[in-house]
């Protein structure tokens, strides 16, 4: 696409995007080269000069049992946030789409956890889940339930797939409910003047009518735990316990910043650049594809 | 037909049913967060929690406000309004002027230029952590606002964006501006800007809520207490070994942390819901 009027100036279009150029480069091709020409290297002990390694940091790094392990656990991590998060909006979203009266009412209440940050929403959940003084590890423990996600695994996946879910379902339930009013309703009148039952026309009719909202809601919540969760684990379990929630993105900070681990950490920043380019690529084809409709 | 309606009643009542008992289960941690922010330590320390809130919403508050944790709240608030405003505006500006450039303009490099930018797109920060923070700490930006803001306006989403806007703006209106003599500076000022201006602040509510939000970069890069934003100052008011900081100056702490950020998206919700489904994130 190409405008047909364009302005001709020598130097002003060279001005306009001197500024963003000049971020991007300092904060962006800077550090991602570095990433990149680090991960090549291994510093000495005393930190005093490198040695080239090639790609042996890759190589480390994938025979690394703890490295494989963390792919895991970002896959069981990502998915069970993007399920659940997806399937509860998409609940609500049903319901609001049904309601006549008063559904600004019910939007407008459910649209705020949006605004709060990953790492308050931690910061919520881990109170509630408190083992010595939470309310619900409480309300549990009466019901004969031990809670204490700082020795039990699961648990701890448990908490902070709740707290990331939670904090998602907002995002999930506008674009759903967007999706949702989208479909023309005649179409589901018919179906129910042919008799069918609520269930059959939502798997028949609405769920695949609702399929791109799906399928880009699918990536953008799999970025988003991929990415924007490292709040909320910080807060709650600092990746633990014995590293049962350390997803890829906290173990970038815990190498890098915690262990020192110069090269595996950049190593591993590259390894998560791909990462996010292979989402991006698959994002934007499919964005694309939506303004062409 | 007097079938339909009936179990259009029964339907009715569960739909609503259903809402009431979503819109629970979503706002108890909230609940929980401000009852928590009204009472004392003791009522917390030994389960189980008062429900319903108590008098001590006054002390709690003053006391984040003035005393906090290692630093009093309100000045994690401003600096998290100052970096929240800074990355916003900062962002819009130059998105605004490069994505000008783009569209408006013929130049050598121009689409070399687009794509540089946005390869951006593709990296959020927390990916590229380590070496950014070591350019940052090179360039002498740690414990600054500079070295909060400028590192995290990088990044091609409003570009995008503003380009896409232009795209859609007719040509003739640019053939009468020029018709009239105006140059390309008046013509961004006097037609592009106005026609923009929803935009802008859709994308106004979007971005100050992700800069507010901001948590791993001022995490790393504030040392200085000083300098610390709310929503990582929080983090360092958690108990570890040494218990300082009570549970409901902690939970006021959180309150006040997400009311800028929840005022934002309920006064300005149609711009909001306009901004994110336009902006796809």
């Amino acid at each position: 696409m190409e405008k047909r009027v364009v302005f001709s100036n020598r130097w002003l279009p060279y001005l306009l995007v001197a500024p963003q150029l000049l971020v991007t480069f300092v904060f962006f091709f800077w550090p991602a080269g570095q990433a990149i020409y680090q991960s090549a290297f291994i510093p000495d002990p005393f930190g005093l000069k490198t040695q080239f390694v090639g790609l042996g940091n890759f190589e480390y790094l994938f025979g690394n049992r703890y490295y494989r392990e963390s792919f895991l656990t970002t896959a069981v991590f990502s998915v069970l946030v993007t399920v659940s998060s997806m399937s509860f909006a998409l609940w609500l979203a049903v319901l609001a789409d049904r309601v006549i009266k008063g559904s600004s009412a019910y939007r407008t209440l459910l649209i705020w956890p949006y605004a709060v940050a990953p790492a308050i929403a931690g910061v919520l959940w881990l109170f509630m889940f408190n083992p010595f003084t939470g309310i619900i590890a409480w309300m549990l423990f009466q019901v004969g339930y031990v809670w204490n996600h700082n020795l039990d695994g699961g648990q701890a996946m448990a908490l902070v797939v709740a707290a990331s879910a939670w904090k998602q379902i907002s995002y999930n339930f506008l674009f759903f409910l967007a999706g949702l009013q989208a479909i023309p309703k005649s179409v589901i009148e018919a179906a129910a003047i042919d008799g069918a039952s609520f269930w059959r026309r939502f798997w028949t009719i609405i769920f695949p009518l609702l399929s791109p909202t799906t399928f880009f809601l699918l990536v953008v919540n799999i970025i988003y735990a991929f990415f924007d969760t490292f709040g909320v684990i910080h807060t709650i379990t600092q990746g633990g316990p014995q590293q049962s929630t350390t997803i890829l993105v906290y173990k970038v900070f815990a190498d890098g910043f915690v262990g020192q681990d110069l090269g595996s950490s950049a190593a591993q920043s590259v390894v998560l650049l791909v990462l996010v380019g292979v989402l991006t690529v698959v994002q934007f084809r499919f964005i694309e594809r939506r303004v062409h409709y | 037909m007097s079938g339909m309606v009936e179990k259009r009643g029964i339907g009715t009542w569960l739909t609503h049913g259903g809402l009431i008992l979503g819109i629970a289960v979503i706002c108890f941690p909230i609940w929980i967060a401000f009852v928590a922010s009204t009472v004392t330590q003791d009522e917390l320390v030994r389960p189980p929690m008062p429900l319903l809130p108590g008098p001590h919403l006054f002390d709690n508050y003053l006391e984040a406000l003035m005393t906090g944790g290692v630093a009093p709240v309100w000045q994690m608030l401003v600096n998290s309004l100052v970096m929240a405003l800074g990355i916003t505006i900062g962002k819009i500006v130059i998105s605004l002027l490069s994505a000008y450039a783009i569209v408006y303009f013929k130049f050598r490099f121009r689409m070399f230029f687009f794509w540089l930018i946005f390869m951006t797109l593709m990296l959020p920060v927390e990916v590229r952590i380590v070496p950014t923070y070591e350019v940052v700490a090179n360039l002498g930006l740690l414990n600054s606002y500079s070295g909060l803001i400028l590192p995290l306006i990088a990044s091609a989403t409003a570009t995008f964006l503003f380009r896409q806007l232009f795209m859609t703006i007719p040509d003739e209106l640019t053939e009468a501006a020029r018709v009239d003599g105006a140059g390309p500076v008046r013509f961004f000022f006097d037609i592009l800007l106005p026609m923009s201006r929803t935009n802008i602040a859709a994308l106004f509510v979007i971005l100050f809520i992700y800069g507010w939000n901001q948590y791993l970069w001022p995490l790393l890069i504030t040392t200085d207490p000083s300098m610390n934003t709310v929503i990582m100052g929080i983090k360092q008011m958690l108990p570890t070994g040494d218990q300082t900081v009570e549970w409901p100056v902690i939970m006021a702490t959180a309150m006040l942390a997400m009311l800028p950020p929840v005022l934002v998206v309920l006064g300005m919700q149609k711009l909001f819901v306009k901004g994110l489904v336009e902006s796809e994130k």
